[in-house]
């Protein structure tokens, strides 16, 4: 390779005169310096690049033989399933992929958390890859409603209902998005559009600004010491080492572990008992009859558990709404200047992981029925949710966080 | 490029104008875009009026018919349903019927025109999920006084006869009553008040 690098000779050199390849190529791959002390949690970046390939290749091939239209959208997914040669590989492809997505970038963003890699000067690479996410939620729950199954139909009815609920402009906004008086095949029709092209494109944008943004900066890693400090004399990073082939070759690792997870749902519990496909969906669309008890996908119930927290339909949207929005402005509620949480004071460690175990507690109850106990936990641990950003709040702007020294240099294990 | 002797303001003008007409342009072209998501003159065709028949209907009785998609129950109570009605008024979030959830000419005890038929629409105040009908039986997990009702399987509602709301539960609001009315002692139209054309 490092006789076409140059800009000059053989074919490289030709394309690089006329198209930045080899530039683009050093600038983000080839000399991105990222720092040497990468652990475990720096493989989910990476594999939500890789699982975002498979939904988009899969999904273009399940739109060869899906219908969208209320009559035979159901039955083309049927159709799939069990006519198409390998339909139910690619169709089980896209739906563990669904979920796989949700896996990684939760693990991803937990990451952040753990190391404070949405600190200054990273906000709006958290910004964006907060959007990412918002993005992802729409994906993919315009997605789950593509089957035209009883919990496609009705787990769209909650959602929509839920703009329903927002004061004077709540009936007419929701009228506009169903683009009927109910849930139809005309909402069928626009939200297939927005699945295949509309959010794909967004997603892929803000993919694109998420990782400009990452090499502007430069990665975080586990000690949140800026390794930008300390260069050697060529001006590299001296706890840096170039992501290529250090970090592709980890990558590749995560990559393999990562499709023997995935090959294991696939192949053995695609359905992940009810959890990535929902026994109701199973039954097609009957807008007369209600299942007996509607939860969304895995994904969505820790909002959802927020959601039927309140007593009250437009309080239990705006706090569900706020348990996302508030993640946009973490960047500037931590005031704490040390990112890692090695480093951090022993009350930021017991909140976050309160914050984790609230988020996980809560999807916990999202998928159960709305009943006394059940509604009583919700309601403590949404206020333990919200409670964190509170906390970090107070405790970095009034100077409470007793922090231990960071070290100059990373650290290896 | 030869800047010398450029007129700033000139051309500081000729930007901004085009700037501002560009976006007057865009601001217009956004109708179109957005009016596209409007239920189309089919979709609001398919939510005409209906016409129900209810001769046959016996007290006790619920039919469920379609409305703009929706379900809508037509139910004939029986006298006790009535009398019952106001014994439950201390546990009602909205006895009264004070919440825009019905025209006005069903704004009364039995929130309808007729006491004994019952017209609602069929979905669930709380986020649009259709409950069930428990006339006598008492549906699990409310220890209130029940004298027949609906109970939403999502998030756990109870409404009584008259589509009110039990206090204390996830719906805010009284089941809707859609607009109305009788075209004889038989038939009744729903979807359109009377005297609407």
């Amino acid at each position: 390779m490092s006789e076409t690098r140059g800009s000059s000779g053989g074919l490289m050199g030709w394309v690089d005169e006329r198209f930045p390849a080899t530039k683009m190529w050093n600038e983000h791959i080839g000399q991105y310096y990222a720092p040497k002390n990468f652990n475990f949690w720096y493989y989910f970046g990476s594999l939500a690049l890789v699982v975002l390939v498979i939904q988009i290749l899969s999904g273009i091939w399940l739109t060869m033989n899906y219908q969208p239209s209320a009559d035979r959208a159901f039955e083309s997914v049927e159709y799939i399933m069990r006519d198409v040669d390998w339909g139910w590989l690619i169709r089980y492809i896209h739906t563990t992929g669904a979920s796989a997505f949700f896996v990684v970038v939760y693990l991803h963003m937990a990451r952040a958390l753990l190391y404070g890699s949405y600190q200054k000067p990273r906000e709006l690479l958290w910004v964006f890859g907060v959007l990412i996410y918002l993005a992802l939620m729409a994906e993919a729950f315009f997605g789950y409603m593509l089957p035209w199954g009883q919990m496609s139909f009705w787990g769209a009815q909650v959602i929509i209902s839920l703009f329903g609920a927002i004061p004077v402009i709540g009936d007419q906004l929701a009228l506009w998005i169903r683009g009927d008086y109910v849930i139809s095949e005309i909402t069928l029709n626009r939200f297939f559009a927005l699945h295949v092209i509309g959010l794909p494109l967004v997603i892929i944008g803000l993919v694109v600004a998420h990782i400009l943004a990452l090499h502007e900066v430069g990665s975080n890693n586990p000690d949140g010491v800026e390794i930008k400090k300390n260069k050697d004399a060529n001006g590299n990073p001296k706890d840096g080492i170039p992501f290529h082939p250090y970090y592709t070759v980890k990558d590749t690792f995560g990559l393999i572990v990562f499709l023997i997870f995935f090959s294991i749902v696939l192949f053995y519990m695609p359905e992940f008992f009810g959890l990535f496909i929902e026994a109701p969906n199973f039954e097609p669309a009957n807008p007369q009859v209600t299942p007996d008890h509607i939860a969304p996908v895995w994904y969505f119930t820790p909002h959802y558990a927020m959601l039927r927290a309140i007593p009250d339909s437009f309080g239990g949207v705006v706090v569900m709404g706020a348990a996302v929005m508030i993640l946009f402005f973490l960047p500037w509620l931590d005031r704490g200047r040390v990112r890692s949480i090695r480093y951090r004071g022993l009350s930021f460690k017991i909140a976050l992981m309160l914050f984790f175990l609230s988020f996980v507690v809560l999807g916990y109850l999202g998928l159960q029925p709305a009943t006394g106990l059940y509604t009583m936990l919700a309601r403590i641990f949404t206020a333990i949710y919200f409670g964190f950003f509170v906390f970090i709040w107070v405790y970095t702007y009034f100077g409470l966080e007793r922090t231990k020294p960071v070290p100059e240099r990373v650290t290896m294990p | 490029m030869n800047q010398d002797g450029a007129d700033k303001s000139r051309r500081r003008f000729l930007t901004a104008a085009t700037g501002v007409v560009g976006g007057v342009g865009a601001a217009f072209l956004a109708v179109p875009f957005l009016s596209y998501w409007q239920p189309s003159a089919r979709a609001q065709a398919a939510g005409a009026p209906v016409e129900v028949d209810i001769s046959q209907l016996e007290p006790g009785q619920l039919v469920n018919v379609k409305w703009r998609g929706n379900p809508v129950w037509v139910f004939k109570r029986s006298d006790d349903n009535l009398s019952d009605l106001e014994k439950l008024d201390g546990l009602m979030r909205d006895p009264e019927s004070n919440q825009p959830q019905q025209p006005p000419y069903a704004q009364n005890k039995h929130r309808s025109i007729k006491p004994e038929i019952m017209i609602m629409v069929g979905l669930c105040t709380h986020l649009g999920c259709s409950p069930l009908f428990r006339p006598d039986e008492r549906p699990p997990g409310i220890e209130r006084d029940w004298h027949g009702g609906f109970f939403c399987p999502c998030h756990g509602s109870y409404f009584d006869l008259a589509g009110r709301v039990y206090s204390g539960v996830p719906a805010p609001l009284n089941l809707e009553v859609p607009p109305y009315h009788f075209i004889d002692d038989n038939t009744v139209l729903i979807g359109e008040d009377e005297g609407d054309a």
